[in-house]
Formats: structure tokens, C-alpha cells, sequence
């Protein structure tokens, strides 16, 4: 459940509407269902009361929506950021990627957001959702009891491993401002390491051949902002819509990790919005886990104009050599 | 109608396996079911559907079309086309059942594509009836019965038992495999079952989702209607969407250079895309709404115009529950057409 | 499984004449490896051509279904495909497939009616398929006028079959015109749908029209000025096609595909579509 109330971040959109602080607001829409939320560009007081919504279901990161949006927009965009989003809101602007002074952020507290996937398997037939102390009042369309549903249960990857409460953007902060978090986000990722190469290529290889191909991840990727795409360019010559052969199905993540590596900020959307389910955050993760290991910690878009580790040289890098040497054999 | 036990279910699919090829969901590690091909020890998955669509089995994600040499300024082109062998694909709910007329309207037209012709003449589908649909279910409203799907074999699922019922001659056959395993039953069990799941089908989220104001006719008045920009303003333009329908069959056709030889393939496209309908000399869908409201207009106004009022929607709710930002063909119905 | 048929799977054919037309237009002829045809066709059809590894694309024939022994396709270089054609040598294979979409109405419609043809650029390609079945059934039609317009006189298509044996054709009025004034051109100069409107044509045709989005909306204006209907006027719409017969789902203007409902459109037949080509 959440701190904040939609009510107050309402209230305060309403107001910097009127008052004329901004043209208009990147929010959350409310769906048919109570968990369908879409991000939607409120343009008046009005459509703001009868659509926004603030639930436990804005998982949505809006960051990368500032790339387009602020562009074709007159005067200010109102935009809410939960922690994990402002990481990607500097990342972008570290990469001068949208106009600042186009955006007015309002940072929201987060108590972590709910993966519908897991709701849906604990809960089959949901006809509303109720956020409560004790958890998601969940009922159903067959006329069963209601069931309530822990929410830690039912979080999304992301948060269940969150990094960080704390917001590191923002003109005005809604609810408390909380820490960075020393996260267990890396566990599963040293549980890959642990495996032999044979088991780690068996595991990938399972994974990505699920791919369908939807190009969501890249689309969702808030580190995914080139204007032409390689994968979607003819002219780029590794155009690909399918895979051909088991080694492009893993070519494609791989080149999408490795493009993203240093700037990536482990948001998780990648995961989140994946149809197939595919963990590709764990493909991300690991360069973060390696970068960390090789060159110090680093947190990507903790700061506007930071250098990340890979596009910088200190004294102090490793030699490649020992980049290659430094888990043994297995590396 | 016939019947067996479900305890003899491992019985059944062992036998039919002899027969055919078959494939049926299986339960994947990350609860979600799959069309997998059944071997000792598989598990029919208790699911209400799986993630990818049956459509998959008579037009693939990507297939190889032929194969060319080219040496010097020859080109040889070869023939690869292999007819399919017969294969059953069991548990196919109603909705996807449905889907197949669509895509036959597209792919066996003249001219027949031989590729998926060969597919569809070999695959025998066993429907399954549902019980227990989802919020996001909204059949009906393509005229769908869920508890009398279509298909060579249609099928009902109780407690305890499996009812059978063959619709065609390809279904006469297959129950002949399995005829020692099941017996001659009345209908009043599936009858019950059906007046059950009617109940549920009335109290759905999306009952009331109708097709008035779509359909043939209705292609200027609703493509110049000024929703489509809100409706579009959050779409990623990925593919997520087309990808899981199972009628969506847009599709490219591309080389690839294996360095012997030249595969021409062909692969699921989207018109999300932003090169779907790229030119060498420009593109006439430049931006997303234009691309957005061409998946709409096709299914719920173009297709129905070239087929005699069918929809291009069977009611799954697959793209419901997949598509990153929650926009879906509800929504749209709703924002632009009305409800009931 | 041989025995069915398959419109994807294309039939090697043989470029057999490389005419340099303009500096970014060349023609070419091409049959089967036997010399032979690949197909027949009606004026306006298309056909797929390909070159395996670069890949396919839709190309108007432009040469007459009344020309037996081989096809011709006029080809402005602009991507993959044509690039590699435009460095293509006699001798050099390559794949074809069709003939694809709906024809000019000519043997019904056009029979017994005076013509008027009007192309801009490399629209007079899929044009001179029609213009010399028409020439070639000569009594079937009235009067024949021919607007043509380019960049430039070296710009211009065809410019040698156009002078030597359209111009001298009996009821047959060629009139030439580049856009700009140019040294060893005495002839009209100024754009398309301008001359079309000093020309100042009769009602009493039907009119063909074809070039760049641009001169095609001007010139439909001009016409429309003079007081011709839009069920007068024909064209013909280019859009990305992969399949060539309806299927692959992406030369759709509303509900009708380019590939297999046109790409031969009336005009009155276009208001009833989305403006999306």
C-alpha cells in the first residue's frame, strides 16, 4: 500500500496546472481493471479527477517518455518520479537527451509496486483490488471470498531488490524522503557465476529462446533512446526480426546488454514488460556487478554528469588481463 | 459424445501420440503455460490459456521459403518445402479456435499460401471448453461461444471426466485411437457445466464491450475520429501486442546471407514498427498514431469489410495482459466505439 | 509437396539489355533463362523482382503485354534493390515473380475513348505499358495526348522512343515539357500540372496520371479545373509491398491493398480511402 494518496499527488497536480507551472501531466491512467494503469498526458483539472490514479499498479518508469514528449509539448510537463525512475531521469540528462527546463518533476515516495503476473497466478479471475494494512483485497468474478494477498509476495523483481527509496531528482518531493538500500540485487547474478559455463550457456540459451521478437525491452529501456535503432534499420545491415539461427536469439540481448552497459540503471523494465518472461535484467545486472567489482562502485544516473567508468580512464583501471584473470579460469 | 476418466488422461495422450505427433500446454517454470510437444511424463497444464497463441503452429515465427546459390550472375533457386506431417494440437480454447478461420481468410485465398496450407490440412485441433475465464476474457463479443468451441474435436473437462466429441472427419479418426480408452456418455454433465459457465461468462468486466459502430463502412468516419491521438500518445511501438494475437499475420520476407547459400525467409512483422512500412523513398505512416490506428482499423474495420463482417479479434485478452503500458483493443473499443 | 503451387517461390530470369535512360534511370529487359517470357501481363501489372541476399521489391512493367517476347522495367535508383540493378551487366540473373494487381481497364473503360496520359519523372514507367498497348490497338481509341515532364530534357524517360515513334504516330500529340530553361531544348518549359492547365484539354477522355505525390495532386487539381470528374481519372499508387497478393499485410490504404485491389485506382475511388499513401 502506498504512503502517499493519490489524492494528494492529485491535489497537486490540479494546482500546478492551475497556477500555470506546467501545461500538462504525465500520469497514471486508471484501465478497465484495477491493475491495468496506462501512462497517459492529462491536459486539464477535469481529466485529471476523472483518470489519474495512484495505486500500487504504477509501475510504469516515465523517464524515457520525457525523450519524445517534452519535445512536442508547450510550456512545462509535469511528471511523477518514484525513486528508481529518477536514476533514469538523470541517466537521460547526464545524456542530454531531454530539455530540463521543459519538466517539472515531483518526486513520489514508493512502498514498491506489484508484478501482475504474480498476482495472477495467486489470484485467478480478479475483479477488483483493494489496497489495505493487511495486504491486496483481491476479488473475483466467480463470486469466491475475497482473498488477501501479503503484498511482499507479489512485488515485482525490482522492488522485492530495491535499490533505492531515496530520489535523486526532483523540484519537489511528495512523503518522506528514504535511503539507498544495500540491496540482495546481485545474489541471483552470483548464483549464475557459481554455475559452470555449460550451465550458464543451458540457462541462457533457455531463456532466450523465448524471444518473440517484440522488441519491448528495447522499447521500454529508458538507456534505449537511439532515434534508429540498428535492429530496426535496413540499411544497418544486422536488421532482424526473427532469429535465423540460435545465434542471432542470443546475439540480439547480449548487443542490447552490452549497448546499454554503463548507462543502464537497473530499473527493471526490461523484465517487467517482457511477454515471455525472459530475467534480462540478470544480463544487465551482471555488467553492473562486473563494473562495480572492476572499477569501483557505480550507480547509474545517481548524478547528472557523471562518467561512467567505461567512457572514462583513471589511473587506478584494471589492465584488461585482469579483467580476464580475475575470477580464474571460469571468468 | 464419448467420455474417459482424467485419470486415464496419460492413457489417452500416449495413444494419440502413437498416431500423431502432439503437442498440448504444459505448466513453464514461470507459471505460464506453453504448447509443448507431449512425452512421457508431460503434464496437461490446468492454465486457462497460454502466452503465445496457437497460430504459431500454422504460421510460425520465422520459416525458411526457399533457398537460392547464386554463382557469379546465376542464381539457382531450390524448392525446400516439405508437406507437413499430420499433428495434433490438444487443448485449444475456443477463442484461438476461431483465430484459425481468420488467418484462413487471409492464407488460403487464392493464391493459397502452400506453406501454410500444408500446415493446417495436417493439424487436427482438439478445442476445449472453458470453465473458468478470466476478467480479461471478452469472446462474446465476437459472437464466440466458450463452451462450445469449434475444431475437429471438441472436448469438456469435469472433475473427473473427459467428454469427447468429434466434429469432423479428421476428429472421427483421431477418437477412433483412443476408442478403447472411452465410452459412450450422455451430455448432461457438459450441459451443467455450460449453464455454469454462461453465469460467469454474463458477469464479466467486459460483457458489455460490443462491435456497434465498428465493421464494414465505417473506415472514414472512424479513422478521422480524433481519440486516436490520446489513445496512441503512451504507445511504445514495440511489437508486443501483434505478437501475441493470434490473428494478427502481418509478415516480412527477408534474405540471409549464410555465406553457401541465400535463405529467403519469412517472419512475424509488426505494423507497430516504425520501418513496417518504410520505402526507399519515404514512408507513408510516419508517426505512431498512424501506425496504432492501422492495427485498430484492421481488425475491427478493414477485415471485416474484405470478410463479409468477420472481426479480426477473437477475444482472448492476450494483448490485455501483455502490452507494457496496458493499452489494448478494449480500451480503444471503448473510447471510440461504446459500450452497450 | 512440389505439387502445389506457391506466387512466393519466383522463376530466374536473365537481364538481357541495360538501356542507360536518364542518369538515374536505366530500363531493363529481361526473360527467362530459355529466352522465353516469364509471364503475361495486363498494362499497369507488376511484378517482384529480386536479387537473393539484397533483397525483393515491386516494379511496374513497363513494357506492353503486346510485346511478346520479352518484359521491360524502367528502374530509378533509390535503394537496395535498385542500387544493385543500376551496377547489374547483361547476363546477370536474377529472380521474378507475378504479374501482380489490377490492370488499366483497357480493353472495356478506355475502348473507344480519346486518352490523355499524364506522367511527371519516372512515372511515365508503369504509363508506357498502357501508352503502347493503346498505340498498339490503335483503332480501339480515340485521340491520343501525352503530357510528359522532367527535371530536365536528360531527365526524361524513354526520350528516343517518345520522339521516334510516338511523336510520329498518327493521332498521337506528344507534349514534352522539363522544369527549367536548358541548353539544345526548344520545347515547354515550366511544370506539369501548369502545362496540363495551358494545354487546356477537352472533357472528352479519360486521363491517366502518374509521378510524384506532388505533381499528381496539382495535376488532379488542373484537371479538375478544366472540368474533368474524378471518375475520369485514373492512377497508380506505389506503397512497401512484400507478398505482392494480400497477405503480408502493409500496402493497405483502408481496407484495400495496393498490391492486389490496385495499384490502379480511380480517383473517385480514392476519396473513399483514408489519405494514407
Amino acid at each position: 500500500m502506498q504512503k502517499i494518496t493519490r489524492e494528494q499527488l492529485l491535489d497537486r497536480a490540479v494546482a500546478l496546472l492551475s497556477d500555470g507551472t506546467v501545461n500538462s501531466v504525465l500520469g497514471w491512467q486508471k484501465g478497465e481493471f484495477d491493475y491495468d494503469v496506462t501512462p497517459h498526458i492529462f491536459k486539464s483539472a477535469d481529466e485529471l479527477k476523472e483518470g489519474f490514479v495512484w495505486n500500487d499498479f504504477c509501475y510504469a518508469n516515465f523517464s524515457k517518455y520525457l525523450v519524445l514528449k517534452t519535445d512536442r509539448i508547450e510550456g512545462k510537463l509535469l511528471v511523477f518520479l518514484k525513486p528508481c525512475d529518477t536514476y533514469s531521469f538523470n541517466q537521460l540528462l547526464t545524456e542530454h537527451r531531454f530539455d530540463r527546463e521543459k519538466v517539472y518533476a515531483i518526486g513520489v515516495g514508493c512502498e514498491g509496486m506489484v508484478d501482475v503476473n504474480k498476482l495472477k497466478a495467486a489470484v485467478d479471475g480478479i475483479s477488483s483490488i483493494e489496497a489495505t494494512e493487511e495486504g491486496l483485497k483481491v476479488t473475483t468474478i466467480y463470486d469466491d471470498e475475497p482473498t488477501v494477498v501479503a503484498i511482499e509476495n507479489v512485488l515485482l523483481e525490482r522492488c522485492v531488490n530495491c535499490k533505492s527509496k531515496k530520489h535523486v531528482a526532483y523540484d519537489e518531493l511528495m512523503g518522506e524522503e528514504g535511503e539507498i538500500i544495500d540491496s540482495a540485487r546481485f545474489d541471483e547474478v552470483a548464483a549464475l557465476e557459481a554455475m559452470t559455463a555449460d550451465e550458464r550457456f543451458a540457462f541462457w540459451q533457455n531463456e532466450l529462446s523465448k524471444c518473440i521478437r517484440c522488441n519491448a525491452c528495447r522499447d521500454a529501456c529508458p538507456a534505449c533512446t537511439c532515434e534508429n535503432c540498428v535492429f530496426n534499420n535496413p540499411n544497418s545491415g544486422v536488421e532482424t526480426k526473427a532469429p535465423v539461427t540460435s545465434f542471432e536469439e542470443q546475439m540480439f540481448h547480449i548487443i542490447r546488454a552490452y549497448h546499454v552497459a554503463g548507462r543502464c540503471t537497473d530499473c527493471g523494465e526490461c523484465s517487467r514488460v517482457c511477454p515471455q518472461n525472459i530475467p534480462l535484467h540478470l544480463l544487465n545486472r551482471k555488467f553492473i556487478k562486473d563494473i562495480n567489482e572492476c572499477y569501483g562502485d557505480y550507480q547509474a544516473g545517481e548524478e547528472v554528469g557523471m562518467r561512467a567508468p567505461l567512457v572514462d580512464y583513471t589511473l587506478e583501471d584494471l589492465e584488461p588481463g585482469e579483467v580476464l584473470n580475475r575470477r580464474g579460469e571460469d571468468a | 459424445m464419448r467420455k474417459c476418466s482424467l485419470e486415464k488422461i496419460n492413457l489417452v495422450f500416449a495413444e494419440i501420440a502413437k498416431a500423431y505427433t502432439l503437442y498440448l500446454p504444459t505448466d513453464q517454470n514461470d507459471s505460464s503455460a506453453k504448447f509443448t510437444k507431449w512425452e512421457e511424463g508431460s503434464v496437461w497444464s490446468n492454465a486457462l490459456n497460454t502466452v503465445r497463441s496457437p497460430k504459431d503452429f500454422f504460421f510460425p515465427q520465422a520459416e525458411d521459403l526457399m533457398e537460392f546459390k547464386v554463382e557469379g550472375k546465376n542464381i539457382d533457386i531450390t524448392d525446400i518445402r516439405q508437406e507437413s506431417e499430420d499433428f495434433v494440437i490438444f487443448g485449444v480454447r475456443a477463442c484461438d479456435v476461431k483465430s484459425f478461420e481468420i488467418l484462413d481468410r487471409v492464407f488460403l485465398v487464392d493464391p493459397v499460401d502452400s506453406f501454410y496450407a500444408s500446415r493446417r490440412e495436417h493439424g487436427i485441433i482438439v478445442s476445449l471448453a472453458c470453465t473458468k475465464p478470466s476478467e480479461t476474457c471478452f469472446c462474446t463479443t465476437f459472437g464466440i461461444d466458450c463452451t462450445e468451441p469449434a475444431g475437429d474435436v471438441s472436448i469438456w473437462k469435469t472433475e473427473t471426466e473427459l467428454y469427447w466429441q468429434a466434429n469432423t472427419e479428421k476428429g472421427e479418426k483421431l477418437l477412433s485411437y483412443v476408442d478403447s480408452l472411452t465410452e459412450d456418455a450422455n451430455t448432461k454433465a457438459v450441459d451443467e457445466q455450460k449453464e455454469k459457465t454462461s453465469v460467469v461468462m454474463k458477469k464479466l468486466p467486459l460483457a458489455n464491450l460490443t462491435t456497434d459502430g465498428f465493421g464494414a463502412g465505417k473506415t472514414m468516419e472512424l479513422f478521422n475520429n480524433e481519440a486516436w491521438d490520446e489513445l496512441s500518445q503512451t504507445c511504445l511501438g514495440c511489437g508486443t501486442c501483434t505478437f501475441v494475437c493470434p490473428t494478427c499475420q502481418c509478415y516480412d520476407i527477408k534474405d540471409f546471407d549464410t555465406g553457401n547459400g541465400v535463405i529467403r525467409y519469412r517472419c512475424w512483422d509488426s505494423c507497430m514498427y516504425s520501418e513496417f512500412t518504410k520505402m526507399a523513398h519515404g514512408n507513408n505512416r510516419l508517426t505512431q498514431k498512424e501506425r496504432f490506428r492501422q492495427r485498430f482499423m484492421h481488425k475491427l474495420v478493414y477485415y471485416p469489410e474484405n470478410n463479409d463482417g468477420l472481426y479480426s479479434c477473437v477475444g482472448c485478452g492476450r494483448c490485455l495482459a501483455k502490452c507494457p503500458i496496458s493499452m489494448n483493443i478494449a480500451k480503444v473499443m471503448k473510447k471510440i466505439g461504446g459500450e452497450k | 509437396m512440389n505439387m502445389r503451387e506457391e506466387t512466393l517461390i519466383p522463376k530466374v530470369g536473365v537481364i538481357t539489355d541495360v538501356r542507360i535512360d536518364t542518369p538515374d534511370i536505366k530500363t531493363f529487359r529481361v526473360v527467362t533463362p530459355d529466352g522465353k517470357k516469364a509471364f503475361d501481363h495486363r498494362p499497369g501489372q507488376c511484378a517482384m523482382l529480386s536479387i537473393p541476399g539484397v533483397g525483393e521489391a515491386m516494379f511496374s512493367i513497363t513494357s506492353s503485354p503486346t510485346n511478346e517476347e520479352y518484359m521491360e522495367f524502367s528502374i530509378k535508383k533509390c535503394g537496395c534493390v535498385t542500387e544493385w540493378l543500376h551496377q547489374a551487366e547483361v547476363g546477370q540473373q536474377l529472380t521474378i515473380r507475378g504479374p501482380y494487381g489490377n490492370p488499366f481497364p483497357v480493353d472495356d473503360v478506355f475502348a473507344g475513348n480519346n486518352m490523355l496520359f499524364i506522367a511527371g519523372g519516372v512515372g511515365l514507367a508503369p504509363l508506357r505499358s498502357v501508352i503502347n498497348y493503346c498505340r498498339h490497338y490503335r483503332d480501339r481509341y480515340g485521340k491520343i495526348d501525352i503530357v510528359y515532364g522532367s527535371r530536365s530534357k536528360d531527365d526524361l524517360l524513354d526520350y528516343k522512343e517518345i520522339i521516334d515513334e510516338w511523336a510520329t504516330d498518327a493521332g498521337v500529340n506528344v507534349h514534352l515539357t522539363i522544369d527549367n530553361p536548358q541548353d539544345g531544348w526548344d520545347g515547354h518549359v515550366g511544370f506539369v500540372p501548369n502545362y496540363v492547365k495551358e494545354l487546356g484539354f477537352d472533357t472528352d477522355k479519360i486521363a491517366v496520371l502518374c509521378g510524384p505525390p506532388i505533381m499528381i495532386k496539382f495535376t488532379l487539381e488542373g484537371l479538375r479545373a478544366l472540368g474533368f470528374e474524378k471518375t475520369q481519372v485514373y492512377t497508380t499508387l506505389e506503397l512497401r509491398m512484400k507478398c505482392g497478393v494480400g497477405k503480408c499485410g502493409r500496402c493497405n490504404v483502408g481496407a484495400k491493398y495496393v498490391c492486389k485491389d490496385g495499384p490502379v485506382f480511380r480517383f473517385d475511388e480514392l476519396d473513399e480511402l483514408p489519405d494514407e499513401y
